[in-house]
């Protein structure tokens, strides 16, 4: 007998203890695929045989089953269950998970089981208990089908149970080795005309030998559903739809007008209303035309699969669009869903609409594709899209072409019948923010708590531990600004590799030697401001920060900081500043030259002292205060004792010493201070030109960024100095160490090394992005006044740089994953998780002086 | 770090006895934190200066991280002012190359010891957190006459005012021993700060340092408190051995003193009348299960579980710190499961949809949108009103109106640092009566705290609730 299951099913075998049960399962299922009670029992017991624990063991067993299935994993259920009350849990398990229930009953002569039975000596009971099941079974056979199981299979000898063959088949829904490309067609109740003029448009034409619209790039035409019902010229468009279904260049999902039309033909009871009735009638005319035909169509009708999940499963196509729990399988609800959508109430006793919609729950990965309810534009929404545009309403008839996501329609040469529910009002003012924005006001907390693991294009899974998203909720809830700007935060950045050149902690040689070593040619030098790191937006105007970021009455753009504030306290200094980078950025003429309305700038801002002043005030001056009060005395009480001839020749040039350390310490920090009136005395450098509309810049190489943002310089904006390197040419190094000594020797925090590629990978994967070498005199004022002294250097020497360098890779990997996912105009969320995780990481214990 | 101790008791000389260190002769002991030098830089028959010098290793500072600043702390640093300034490392210093004559006792001339003499000292960088007035109040009771010169910050930088350090000078009378005590314990007092961990035997030193000076004293208790680095049951342990019968308790003092200063609001116990009156709303609309946003300490959700009325309590704050406290102030560890069943503490955010937060019939929202920045109150609104979608919902916040009748409060300020926003009466109920508009409730507003007829109420209160349909 040959055994067809759906790939995804729930098998339960029935039949008394000893009918050979286990060994059919073994035989033909993987161990894994197997529960059996007997050894859920053992689980519970240590007693496979244990009667007492029979409930605790099919807990278990339930358990297990709902654990697989909800998976989507084929399942074997190996118990006797020969009584109903045991298989109803089982049918109901499958129906909440959407998969078939199979039975498969054996039902082979009873003494076969006495015999076997008392061949084993784990089996302690008598023959009664057989009996008492064989009834069991016996009573039950007529009634499989009721309680639920698809398909009930019989074995009724031991001949038939040896030559079973099993086969498993994948769904009708399953066509994910199909890749198109497709052309997604919404609703077309009987438009015919916008149907021709649409895949005209789509670059279709009918073959010259059979009629059927084809592609010449074999491109895929799949509709929606609702093929039917309302519009003049119902016949053609099935006709045209069933040819290319036939011919395999198109696929068909049925719409609730579908599935009433061809219940009606099937001569069902359905009641003639919403265009049911001008089906009927174009349908009996054609008829005549050409007999058969309503026949066809019903066949064609009878057989739509409910929906379909293509490309690898990242598409799904239904008619009323599909929730991720019921994507790929099938059972009545599955179809009912696909049909109807959710059915729950539309508004809530306030008028309010319910939010449990699918769409908007919806957090699955594939993109979802439907119709069903016109809507005036079709709307991305948590990756769904409706694209029943309400063509037979007077609207338009649109496709998805996939994967391009490209929208064409055309316009609907008539109003062909009235909606009930008005959906393009005359003049009707677009709503200010997009259903996917309006969504996005309010974030959900449990994409960000936990533990996370992001998956991200540079650096592939990323884990955010649970403890450090408690730290981040708090930040980002009491202070960080509005999540619709928070588009990005910067990741940390390491030092060079620790020099060994007398006096020196960090020298450009070891970053030099880190990119070489990675297999990196040219790496591109640029002068570390010592700042604040800024992140800057700045839109258009504020139609564009409407339009874009869903911000209303927040300005035309935001200054931000590393971790995710609002830079500047007051709103007015902000748009000052914001303003003179738009301004630059209008002079640049960036505006056009990206074809955008908004760009995301990465920025050193300073002075230092602007962000800093209550470090600086707090902890850098005192400490210049203190020293230099106790060194002063100190060097003149051992000067009086060495007057007395004492002998503290060494202590006093040793105090002498630290004093003029504490001298050059206080000459550190100067330098980054200076007054700053509003914006006048700031200084914006940004270095990384980090997107604009449709694009993420990191397939420009880093001094392209350069170059590019060096004409933004004037008024507060800067142009940093920068050079390309060749780390293989040691003229060439020489020539950059040379510039290092000269920017640090007059006092500067010294440069950045990075990759000339934006994103680099060397022989482990994913590099460094930037690597920091710092001046003698800057690390002052991060390693203390005297850390120069030699025996402070060669105990400061010993750091290591692993765990700051994994940080770094991981916070640059999600800060670019969040970029990306914001260009792509992913839900709010999406882009949230990543920014949420850089914050969440920031809070790993890391020397903080690297 | 750097002291210097200067007599003019003839011979000044004999400070090298009572001090057992040699004037002719510079010296330098190992401490495990660095090294103490001791030398005389003027020794004469009328005047004889001792100066301590104490080099501390900024390295190992920060990489043997010792003591309770470690993790976070300035010790965590190497911009450190330690290696500078007087602190706990001075003290200990102190009492290792003074050990002896800490006692008072003098060998080569026993009488010295006990011998009150002029001294002058000198330190060139003394931290004095409560300013140089707590500086005179911890040293002028015990006779000295004190000089104190306030460092500033940057000299090329004069706005930036003053450091927090003093060049100080002290002169007194007395027996050296006395002084090394005064200094060994009022240096770490007035830093405020200690070096190393603060365990019990940290009380036995106090009582031993302090001997005879100590209980008289008009500040033993700020002086215990801080050298015993706030731990306050070894607070109470020290002030219990201090205090003369018949005295009220510090420690209770001390508590009353730090909710009053925490609070503005002084004067009226606004607070407990915010909590009962938000009591009564929840009770009055027969609410069993609450929530309380922004539940802090835990001062509302201890109400709220003394009332068999309310079934399920559910605390909701964003910070995990403050949740901590709550628990603890609650003895949540030794609630029983159905104990915990009935009351619930969770991290979570008002920025965000939180399926925990649906279901309930009352929420209490007590001062916490005032913490909100503005943009981001549209999100709390519907993560409240739209999806939490309590029946009742019970905000409080202060009366921007009522500042003017804070004498403590300057004007045009807020009442505490993190409120983004204080609202008239008008604004608040512009918003409560948008807010019930656009989510379907009602709203009706209560005063909090005694009425002004012109300017209200302290606190307004909104009360909303859920219109059925």
């Amino acid at each position: 007998m040959n055994i067809v299951l759906p790939e995804l099913s729930l098998v339960v075998l029935i039949g008394v203890s000893g009918s050979g049960k286990s060994t059919l399962a073994r035989r033909h299922f993987k161990p894994t695929e197997v529960l059996s009670s007997d050894v859920c029992r053992g689980w519970v017991s240590d007693d496979d045989n244990n009667q007492a624990v029979t409930s605790d063991a099919f807990d278990v067993l339930h358990f297990l089953a709902r654990k697989r299935l909800k998976i989507g994993r084929l399942t074997v259920v190996d118990a006797t269950n020969v009584q109903p009350e045991s298989r109803k849990p089982l049918v109901e398990i499958a129906r909440e998970f959407h998969c078939l229930p199979v039975a498969i009953v054996l039902d082979l002569p009873e003494r076969l089981a006495h015999e076997r039975n008392r061949n084993r000596s784990d089996r302690a009971f008598g023959p009664h208990v057989i009996r008492k099941q064989s009834s069991e079974l016996h009573q039950s056979l007529k009634r499989l089908a009721r309680e639920g199981f698809r398909h009930v299979y019989l074995l009724r000898t031991p001949e038939q149970v040896e030559s079973a063959v099993i086969t498993r088949t994948p769904l009708w829904n399953n066509r994910k080795d199909d890749h198109g490309p497709f052309d997604l067609i919404g609703d077309v109740h009987g438009c015919f005309d916008e149907l021709v003029e649409l895949l005209a448009l789509l670059g279709y034409a009918p073959s010259a030998d059979d009629g059927i619209w084809r592609h010449p790039a074999g491109r895929k035409l799949v509709f929606v559903g609702d093929l039917v019902d309302r519009g003049p010229k119902v016949p053609e468009v099935l006709r045209l739809v069933m040819d290319a279904v036939k011919a395999g260049v198109a696929l068909c999902v049925p719409g609730n007008h579908d599935d009433k039309l061809k219940r009606k033909l099937m001569g069902r009871n359905v009641n003639v209303a919403h265009g049911l009735a001008e089906s009927l009638s174009q349908l009996e005319a054609y008829e005549r035309l050409e007999p058969g035909f309503n026949q066809r169509v019903t066949d064609f009708l009878d057989a739509l699969v409910s929906h379909y999940v293509l490309d690898d499963g990242k598409l799904v196509v239904a008619h009323a669009g599909m929730k991720e729990s019921m994507q790929g399988r099938g059972s009545g609800a599955v179809r009912e869903f696909a049909l109807y959508g959710e059915t729950t109430g539309e508004t809530d006793e306030f008028g309010l609409p319910v939010r449990f919609d699918w769409a908007s729950e919806y957090r699955g990965s594939a993109t979802v594709v439907y119709g069903h309810t016109p809507v005036p534009e079709p709307e991305w929404l948590n990756r769904t899209i409706n694209i029943d545009t309400g063509c037979v309403f007077g609207g338009s008839l649109t496709a998805l072409r996939y994967p391009e996501r490209e929208f064409v329609s055309v316009r609907a040469k008539q109003t062909y019948a009235e909606s009930k529910r008005r959906f393009l009002e005359e003049g009707q003012a677009a709503p200010v923010l997009s259903a996917q924005q309006q969504q996005d006001d309010v974030l959900d907390l449990s994409d960000v708590t936990g533990k996370r693991l992001l998956e991200t294009r540079w650096l592939g899974r990323v884990t955010i531990r649970e403890e450090n998203g408690v730290a981040a909720l708090e930040v980002m809830s009491r202070f960080a600004i509005n999540p619709k700007w928070l588009i990005y935060l910067p990741p940390t950045m390491s030092p060079s590799g620790t020099s060994q050149q007398p006096g020196l902690l960090e020298h450009p040689a070891e970053a030099f030697a880190y990119f070489r070593h990675e297999g990196v040619p040219r790496v591109v030098c640029e002068e570390k401001h010592m700042g604040s790191r800024a992140v800057v937006i700045v839109c258009r105007d504020e139609a564009a920060a409407l339009r874009r970021f869903g911000v209303a009455d927040e300005g035309i753009g935001v200054c931000y900081t590393r971790t995710g504030r609002h830079f500047f306290e007051d709103r007015a200094t902000a748009d000052a500043l914001l303003s003179e980078v738009h301004q630059a950025v209008t002079r640049a003429g960036f505006w056009e030259e990206f074809r955008t309305d908004w760009i995301c700038l990465d920025c050193e801002l300073m002075p230092w002292s602007a962000k800093a002043q209550g470090l600086i005030q707090g902890q850098y001056a005192p400490v210049a205060a203190a020293a230099g009060s106790m060194l002063s005395l100190a060097v003149g009480s051992l000067k009086s004792a060495t007057a007395r001839g004492l002998e503290v020749g060494d202590l006093l040039a040793r105090t002498e010493h630290r004093a003029s350390l504490v001298g050059d310490y206080v000459a550190a920090y100067r330098r980054y201070c200076w007054p700053v009136d509003g914006i006048d005395g700031l200084k914006l450098a940004p270095f990384h030109l980090l997107a604009t509309e449709g694009k993420v810049h990191t397939d420009q190489t880093n001094d392209w960024h350069m170059q590019t943002l060096s004409r933004l310089a004037g008024g507060l904006v800067m142009a940093t100095p920068f050079r390309v390197v060749d780390v293989t040419q040691p003229e060439s190094e020489a020539d950059a160490v040379r510039w290092w000594e000269e920017l640090t020797g007059q006092g500067g925090e010294g440069m950045v090394v990075k990759p000339q590629t934006f994103v680099a990978k060397g022989k482990r994967g994913l590099i460094q992005p930037a690597v920091k070498c710092r001046g003698r005199e800057y690390l002052r004022i991060i390693y203390g006044p005297e850390y120069t002294v030699d025996e402070n250097l060669v105990r400061l020497r010993s750091r290591g740089l692993h765990s700051k360098r994994s940080l770094a890779l991981r916070e640059f990997a999600l800060g670019l994953e969040a970029l990306d996912r914001f260009v792509r105009r992913e839900p709010l969320r999406r882009v949230h998780e990543c920014v949420f995780g850089v914050l969440a990481l920031e809070s790993e214990p890391v020397d903080p002086r690297l | 770090m750097l002291l210097t101790l200067t007599t003019t008791h003839r011979p000044a000389t004999d400070l090298g006895f009572v001090l057992r260190k040699n004037p002719a002769r510079a010296q330098s002991f190992n401490l495990n934190f660095g090294k103490a030098h001791v030398f005389y830089p003027e020794a004469t028959e009328e005047r004889c200066t001792m100066a301590l010098l104490v080099e501390v290793d900024p390295v190992g500072l920060v990489r043997t991280r010792r003591g309770p600043s470690g993790e976070g702390g300035l010790l965590d640093q190497y911009v450190n002012d330690r290696p500078y300034a007087a602190s706990s490392f001075l003290s200990v210093a102190l009492a290792d190359v003074f050990g002896t004559a800490l006692t008072g006792q003098c060998l080569e001339k026993p009488k010295l010891g006990e011998l009150a003499i002029p001294l002058r000292v000198e330190l060139p960088a003394l931290p004095c957190r409560g300013g140089d007035e707590f500086l005179r109040k911890l040293f002028e009771p015990l006779g000295y006459r004190v000089e104190a010169v306030r460092l500033p910050l940057d000299e090329a930088s004069p706005e930036w005012g003053d450091s927090s350090y003093h060049r100080v000078v002290l002169e007194a009378t007395l027996p050296v021993h006395q002084l090394l005590s005064h200094l060994y314990v009022l240096i770490p007092v007035l830093d405020n700060d200690k070096h190393y961990w603060v365990g019990d035997d940290e009380v036995s030193k106090l009582l031993r340092r302090g001997e005879g000076w100590l209980t008289a004293h008009p500040e033993r208790e700020a002086i215990a408190r801080r050298y015993l680095k706030h731990q306050r049951g070894l607070v109470s342990d020290a002030l219990r051995q201090l205090i003369v019968d018949g005295e009220p308790d510090p420690d209770e003092a001390a508590e009353v003193q730090a909710a009053e200063e925490a609070n503005v609001e002084r004067g009226l116990s606004l607070n407990e009348q915010r909590l009962g009156t938000v009591l009564a709303a929840l009770k009055g609309v027969g609410a069993t299960s609450v929530l309380d946003l922004g539940c802090g300490e835990g001062r509302l959700l201890r109400q709220l579980y003394k009332d068999r009325q309310f079934k399920r309590i559910v605390g909701i704050d964003v910070s995990h710190r403050v949740l901590e406290m709550a628990a603890d102030r609650l003895h949540y560890d030794r609630f029983s499961d159905a104990q915990k069943e009935r009351l619930k503490i969770l991290q979570g955010s008002l920025m965000y949809r939180d399926a925990r937060l649906e279901g309930f019939d009352a929420a209490a929202v007590v001062e916490v949108i005032e913490h909100l920045d503005p943009p981001r109150l549209a999100a709390f609104e519907r993560s409240v009103f739209e999806f939490a979608r309590p029946g009742t919902v019970v905000v409080t916040t202060p009366n921007r109106e009522y500042n003017v009748r804070w004498e403590t409060l300057p004007a045009g300020r807020f009442r505490h640092r993190d409120h983004r926003f204080e609202w008239s009466r008008d604004e608040f109920q512009a918003w409560s009566r948008r807010v019930s508009e656009r989510f379907g409730y009602t709203v009706r507003f209560l005063p909090v705290g005694p009425e002004d007829a012109e300017v209200g109420a302290p606190t307004q209160m909104g009360i909303f609730e859920r219109r059925v349909a």
